[in-house]
């Protein structure tokens, strides 16, 4: 469930930054190559292209948003969520039932022909109100039960993917022969990606600089307080698998694997994921973090 | 009527025909959405002396003010030439005063005035920058004729608004921004974070440190104070965060101090330093215009640069532009009278009726005859105060400022408005293509301030 509505959370989020750039004076016809990078980090351009054939603005931000068919839209999140909500209804609060429940509702309402380009950024910011809403319900009032450990679990391993799939788009963007650095078009790549993950401004707070892509790169894998990096996330999963395993008086190979990851990312240094090579690093990164969801599946009989 | 005045000018070719489209209703509910954006982001001022009163907002304009790619241009050109020749005007004056020697600018009017600063004789700021961040305040009279008002090189604000207002377009009229191609405001925080740096004091080891510093949140400008702040990655302080040891600035922090190498200060001159300046003020530090003179803190904007903005010196500039450029002014002064010459105050004396006249050292729309609109009575009790001080009073004709479309409450009509671009200035002079417009909401006024009507709104500049 905390695993849709943070995915449901990040296609929004992507949706957003592809509609702001496209309003920013043209570099591409249309903005399509914006819009196919926006598609790329969403994991989902095969599919659209497939279902389009073309890429342009309303499309992309149909298919994002709306889509029943796009598994990953903010639209089939939700309904999955709340599907998933109320399979185990008895297990979550009332709160998080309701801040599920009647976001679906209001969700459904919607006539997608009715958020035009004037109301979509208001309709944006709602969703997002509405993921917080949730997270906010989820950890004020949920036990600290398993059902808290799994969710949990679920949201920051679909964080971590999510933040992966952004660097791997621009990886080439990131790499430190990149010298380009301070011209216009850069500065705006770089806030495009911290932008998707709500980091433009966090960035100068840490870093005391114009963006720079090593720091983009390190502020986004390594920084532990950088509530969206994949160093953050293995911290949380730690401490999470560290909880359900204390709660069940046993251990598996998921808490292992997790232990491994937060040490492999606690002794890394971005001169070596340089020169593992950035695409590498994330490929890499990607497999391991994907084969945690079926170890947890393994270790708690989920299959 | 249309809001156009006499017919829609090139660069409101798409907005003109949009506009005409909007029903009153829907442009209603976009002015409330805009407000509701405002004060979710806090962007509200207290009004002083109203204990209870609530926040208040500054009227927002729907209508953004376009400016063509040729406009601009030619805007940023004057500046440039203007704010350079002020900068070196400031360094001329605090140095070998070589204009005041060449006879272009009075003696008296330099050394005997209270923005001239005897504390910075012989120092020079790094880069021998004064004035880094500037806010000249232009309007236009005719198709290619901007004229400026005046040049803020104290601590100008409204830089935010110039941000949120364009934030909160992008967030209501997407559609607009998708038909226009406009140039974005957005990296001027960048620019701002890199200009401090740049002026970092040279033994400065690593990055420097950054501080904003604010009289406090009382302050009607706190907003844009911890919003600057907050948007460079800086850190935002009061004079009783900072104290001066070991030759240093430092600010207090959960971890003890820590050293800070440029101020962005927020406070008037007279206030930054009780040891040198007025000794009752609690917004400064004592001690730090020594460790300013001893190169090892950077205040931005310099001390005294005050100077070359005043109303006396403001009617000089066209000849410091000269002097120390060596060209023409791009940009054109008001004409002024100097009450103070006697051939001067004689042609004021007789068209009192139709001029503005104003305090040289006045700010803020106070102590002014608004020649036009002033009654007879009105009239002779301002030409008695002029015939007992007249070197205090500088006198201007009323200008026929231009108009742009405002939605009021009686639709889409047009009001009078002037610029304020922003500039910053280190090593090298860049100026955001953008601005903050001031309206005068109330129909026929010439007044944008906010305290008497005026409103915001933003300010396109289109590319080519």
């Amino acid at each position: 469930m905390s695993r849709y509505v943070e995915r449901a959370e990040n296609m929004a989020r992507l949706a957003e930054v592809g509609f702001r750039i496209a309003l920013t004076p043209d570099t591409s016809a249309g903005h399509q190559e914006d819009w196919r990078s926006m598609l790329t980090s969403a994991g989902i351009i095969d599919d659209f292209l497939e279902r389009h054939g073309e890429i342009s603005q309303e499309a992309a931000l149909d298919f994002l948003l709306f889509d029943p068919d796009n598994p990953s839209s903010v639209r089939s999140c939700i309904r999955a969520a709340r599907t998933n909500a109320r399979t185990v209804r008895t297990s979550i609060t009332r709160d998080m039932w309701e801040a599920m429940n009647s976001t679906y509702l209001a969700f459904e309402a919607i006539n997608p022909a009715t958020i035009t380009d004037a109301r979509l950024p208001a309709f944006i910011d709602w969703t997002r109100e509405r993921t917080s809403l949730f997270r906010g319900a989820l950890l004020n009032t949920l036990l600290r039960r398993d059902n808290y450990y799994f969710s949990q679990i679920g949201g920051f391993v679909e964080r971590a993917d999510n933040t992966v799939r952004i660097l791997d788009v621009k990886y080439y963007l990131l790499l430190p022969s990149n010298q380009s650095v301070g011209g216009d078009f850069d500065t705006y790549q770089w806030e495009t990606i911290l932008r998707s993950v709500s980091a433009h401004r966090s960035y100068r707070h840490v870093f005391h600089d114009q963006y720079k892509p090593r720091n983009v790169a390190e502020f986004l894998i390594l920084r532990p307080e950088m509530p969206r990096s994949l160093r953050f996330c293995y911290d949380w999963l730690d401490e999470l698998a560290g909880g359900l395993c204390d709660f069940y008086g046993t251990s598996g190979s998921a808490k292992s694997k997790i232990e491994d990851m937060r040490g492999y990312l606690k002794a890394m240094k971005m001169d070596a994921v340089f020169q593992m090579g950035l695409h590498e690093f994330l490929v890499d990164f990607r497999a391991r973090n994907n084969a945690l969801t079926v170890a947890i599946s393994d270790d708690y009989n989920f299959g | 009527m249309d809001g156009y005045g006499e017919g829609i000018r090139a660069p409101y070719a798409i907005l003109g025909p949009w506009l005409a489209d909007q029903s009153t209703g829907a442009l209603k509910r976009k002015q409330q959405e805009a407000d509701s954006i405002f004060r979710r982001l806090g962007i509200t001022f207290s009004v002083y002396g109203t204990e209870n009163a609530l926040e208040r907002l500054i009227p927002f304009d729907l209508v953004p003010r376009i400016i063509s790619a040729a406009e601009w241009r030619q805007l940023e050109r004057g500046i440039e030439q203007r704010v350079r020749a002020l900068n070196a005007f400031l360094f001329d004056i605090y140095h070998r005063q070589e204009i005041v020697r060449a006879g272009r600018v009075p003696a008296d009017l330099v050394n005997c005035n209270a923005a001239f600063l005897p504390a910075m004789i012989g120092f020079a700021p790094p880069k021998n920058v004064y004035s880094h961040i500037v806010g000249v305040d232009i309007v236009r009279v005719g198709e290619d004729e901007f004229y400026v008002l005046e040049d803020n090189l104290r601590t100008p604000s409204g830089v935010s608004y110039m941000l949120e207002n364009r934030e909160a377009m992008m967030h209501i009229f997407p559609e607009l921004f998708a038909r226009h191609r406009i140039a974005p405001v957005n990296d001027y925080p960048e620019i701002l974070r890199q200009t401090l740096e740049a002026v970092a004091p040279a033994g400065c080891q690593g990055d420097p440190c950054l501080a904003v510093l604010t009289p406090g949140i009382h302050n009607s400008a706190y907003f844009e104070h911890s919003f600057l702040a907050d948007q460079m990655g800086a850190e935002l302080v009061e004079g009783q965060d900072l104290f001066v040891a070991d030759g240093q600035l430092f600010m207090r922090t959960t971890q003890g101090r820590q050293q800070v190498d440029v101020i962005y200060r927020r406070i008037d001159d007279t206030f930054l330093d009780p040891l040198t300046f007025r000794p009752d003020s609690l917004l400064g530090v004592s001690g730090l215009i020594d460790l300013y003179r001893a190169g090892r803190v950077t205040i931005v904007n310099a001390p005294g640069a005050g100077l070359a903005d005043d109303k006396a010196i403001y009617s000089y500039v066209p000849d410091i532009v000269e002097f120390y450029t060596g060209q023409k002014p791009i940009l054109k002064n008001v004409p002024t009278w100097r009450c103070s010459e006697a051939e001067d105050l004689a042609y004021v004396r007789d068209h009192l009726a139709e001029l503005v006249v104003k305090e040289v050292h006045g700010s803020g729309g106070y102590g002014m005859l608004v020649g036009p609109t002033a009654s007879k009575a009105e009239i002779a009790a301002f030409s008695k105060k002029l015939e007992a001080d007249p070197g205090n009073y500088i006198a201007q004709p009323t200008l026929a400022l231009s108009t742009c479309p405002a939605f009021t409450k009686s639709g889409v009509a047009p009001r009078h408005v002037d610029l304020r671009p922003y500039v910053l200035v280190s090593d090298r002079i860049r100026i955001t293509p953008g601005g903050l417009t001031r309206v005068a909401l109330k129909k026929g006024s010439l007044v944008v301030n906010s305290s008497q009507g005026g409103g915001t709104k933003d300010t396109w500049i289109l590319q080519d």
